[in-house]
């Protein structure tokens, strides 16, 4: 049903439009304000960074050679032609597959001992079960360390303390895990149900009983659902561990890369994409059945 | 079941418990079935259980790990975190070129996701089933961005020196083609769940396809796309701090050196120059993104 639409006097009008239009200057110049401060930043990151343009349509002819390259074998021919010779790696022993198991075992074994690591200072990092603050404090900024160091940073301390292997990478991932999993299991710890906590703190039961009885079974699940996630994560990081010298097959494609044979980087890189595609379905598929498990009961 | 100590448990005994423990025999012969054992719930704990620290020790084997490596390496890192007291940068030089590597690393940072952002833009409207509705354009984007997201940041990196030659801008372009990966993917989610109604009010006023995206889409997606990007710098500043480990410019150079003529105290300023600069990062990350989007969106 057609309405008239009252119209206010233009006088009354002429100041809600002043208005108007006064907010809407007001905010198209805050906008003008951000945008030249984000291209001053440009510029100056630009400068810092030695962005050169000219630099760079000069030389991004060398990039779509170099990519096709990567799929030409030293004799010319293409990779495809000769499968064979171009994954030659995977049939040697100590090459490729077995760098590639020991790059997965370092984020297995990184994986669980952090997983441990965050499972313990959850708990003490958590505001409600831990009633004293500089014991709570302290688990935080720890956790907090551990996390912002990046991975790679451990793991070049430790190749010089630990010398050159798996050992360092594994201690890298390990304490970047407990830093990052611990942040994520204590905020899950701080969301529980309080009320099987106080019904076992009733009957008596000392922190450790409770933790067991009352905390564990509600976070279980989140806890092992973040485990697989990191666990994905952790083995795309342990795949360049070997940049630094500890392990997995990150050293063979550094080697690969600094000495130009091209075939093998490409070999090598599918076979980390793949490995890291292979991890991330089956993580997915376990913490599918995860759940179901945990709906189903 | 053992009974704990009263020095064990820091809350204070109940009595109930006491009466309870008393009674126990009594109230096992009445309740008989939640005393029971759940013997098949059981064995299949103690399976995966014993199935993960399988592989946990089949692992250590085989990467040939002892306790005495352990314990030798830790002796070592101890060694090393005294010689790491106090931090210092020795020089005045030295801390010029340290300081020089922190900004470098932050200009990596800053325009390495300002790019990505950038190119992923349009992407992430191509690979949008809304905006483009066939299936084989956004298939095709998809699996281009998957492919790029894979392969870490220090491999593109080792790539790009080769175009570009050593140095940041190195660093740059690797941060932006691995990040325009995943901001791609990342984009395109948020475009799909936008509500279609802006967009289907926008049309029927007589507004073109690309007003429509414009003025019904752009307004419900860029608040969730500057938080994602705030998100990227605060991880890319952690990333270009090691970009440098590979010649990619930035401080990460710097760090490698000294800790290969093992000068830790350096190291140690090293660190914390690094640790506060993501810390600083961070909470400048956070205050844009309540400035921006506004608290609850945050």
């Amino acid at each position: 049903m057609a309405s008239a639409i009252r119209r206010l006097p233009d006088a009354q009008a002429a100041v809600r439009m002043r208005a108007y239009d006064g907010a809407i200057a007001a905010r198209r110049r805050r906008t003008y304000l951000g945008a030249a401060l984000l291209l001053a930043m440009i510029g100056l990151a630009g400068n810092v960074g030695e962005v050169s343009i000219p630099k760079f349509v000069a030389n991004i002819g060398n990039f779509t050679s170099y990519i096709g390259r990567l799929f030409y074998l030293d004799s010319g021919q293409p990779v495809v032609a000769n499968i064979s010779e171009w994954f030659w790696g995977v049939t040697q022993k100590s090459k490729w597959l077995p760098l590639l198991g020991e790059t997965l075992l370092i984020a297995y074994i990184g994986t669980i001992t952090g997983a441990v690591g965050a499972f313990i200072w959850s708990f003490l990092a958590a505001q409600n079960l831990v009633p004293s603050r500089w014991l709570r404090v302290f688990a935080r900024r720890y956790l907090e360390f551990c996390r912002t160091v990046p991975e790679l940073v451990f793991a070049l301390i430790f190749v010089v303390a630990f010398h050159l292997g798996p050992l360092p990478g594994i201690l890298a991932l390990a304490i970047h895990t407990t830093g990052a999993l611990g942040k994520l299991f204590a905020e899950v710890v701080e969301n529980i149900d309080m009320k099987p906590v106080e019904g076992l703190t009733a009957t008596g039961a000392s922190w450790v009983q409770t933790v067991r009885f009352a905390v564990l079974p509600q976070v279980l699940s989140n806890f092992v659902s973040y485990t697989l996630l990191r666990f994905e994560i952790n083995v795309r990081s342990a795949g360049i561990m070997g940049f630094v010298g500890a392990g997995g097959i990150g050293q063979e494609l550094l080697v690969s890369v600094r000495k130009f044979y091209y075939s093998d980087v490409s070999a090598i890189l599918l076979l980390l994409i793949a490995t890291v595609m292979i991890i991330d379905l089956l993580t997915e598929w376990l913490r599918h059945a995860l759940i179901g498990r945990e709906a189903g009961t | 079941m053992s009974t704990p100590s009263a020095a064990s448990s820091p809350t204070p005994r109940s009595s109930l418990r006491d009466i309870s423990l008393a009674q126990r025999a009594d109230i096992e012969a009445r309740h008989p079935i939640v005393f029971r054992a759940d013997v098949a719930r059981r064995a299949v704990t103690i399976g995966i259980v014993a199935a993960i620290l399988g592989v946990y020790v089949f692992g250590l084997a085989t990467l040939d790990i002892s306790w005495g490596a352990v314990f030798d390496g830790l002796t070592r890192l101890g060694e090393f975190a005294v010689l790491m007291m106090p931090p210092s940068f020795g020089t005045a030089a030295r801390l010029s070129a340290y300081l020089s590597g922190l900004a470098a690393t932050l200009a990596i940072a800053f325009l390495g996701t300002l790019l990505a952002a950038i190119i992923a833009f349009p992407f992430g409207f191509l690979a949008a089933r809304n905006v483009i509705p066939n299936v084989f354009a956004h298939f095709a984007v998809r699996r281009v961005l998957d492919t790029l997201r894979a392969i870490d940041t220090l491999i593109w990196a080792l790539i790009w020196i080769n175009v570009v030659g050593l140095g940041p801008f190195a660093g740059i372009l690797a941060i932006m083609t691995s990040d325009f990966g995943a901001f791609g993917k990342l984009f395109s989610e948020a475009v799909e769940a936008t509500d279609a109604k802006a967009v289907e009010g926008i049309l029927s006023t007589g507004g073109g396809h690309l007003q429509s995206v414009r003025f019904g889409l752009l307004p419900q997606v860029l608040p969730v796309l500057i938080s994602q990007v705030l998100y990227f710098f605060e991880s890319n500043t952690r990333s270009a701090t090691i970009i440098g480990i590979v010649g990619a410019g930035g401080i990460g150079a710097s760090l490698y050196e000294e800790i290969q003529v093992n000068e830790w105290q350096h190291v140690a300023f090293l660190v914390l120059m690094i640790l506060i600069t993501v810390a600083a990062i961070d909470l400048i990350s956070a205050r844009l993104r309540v400035a921006i989007i506004g608290r609850r969106a945050a």
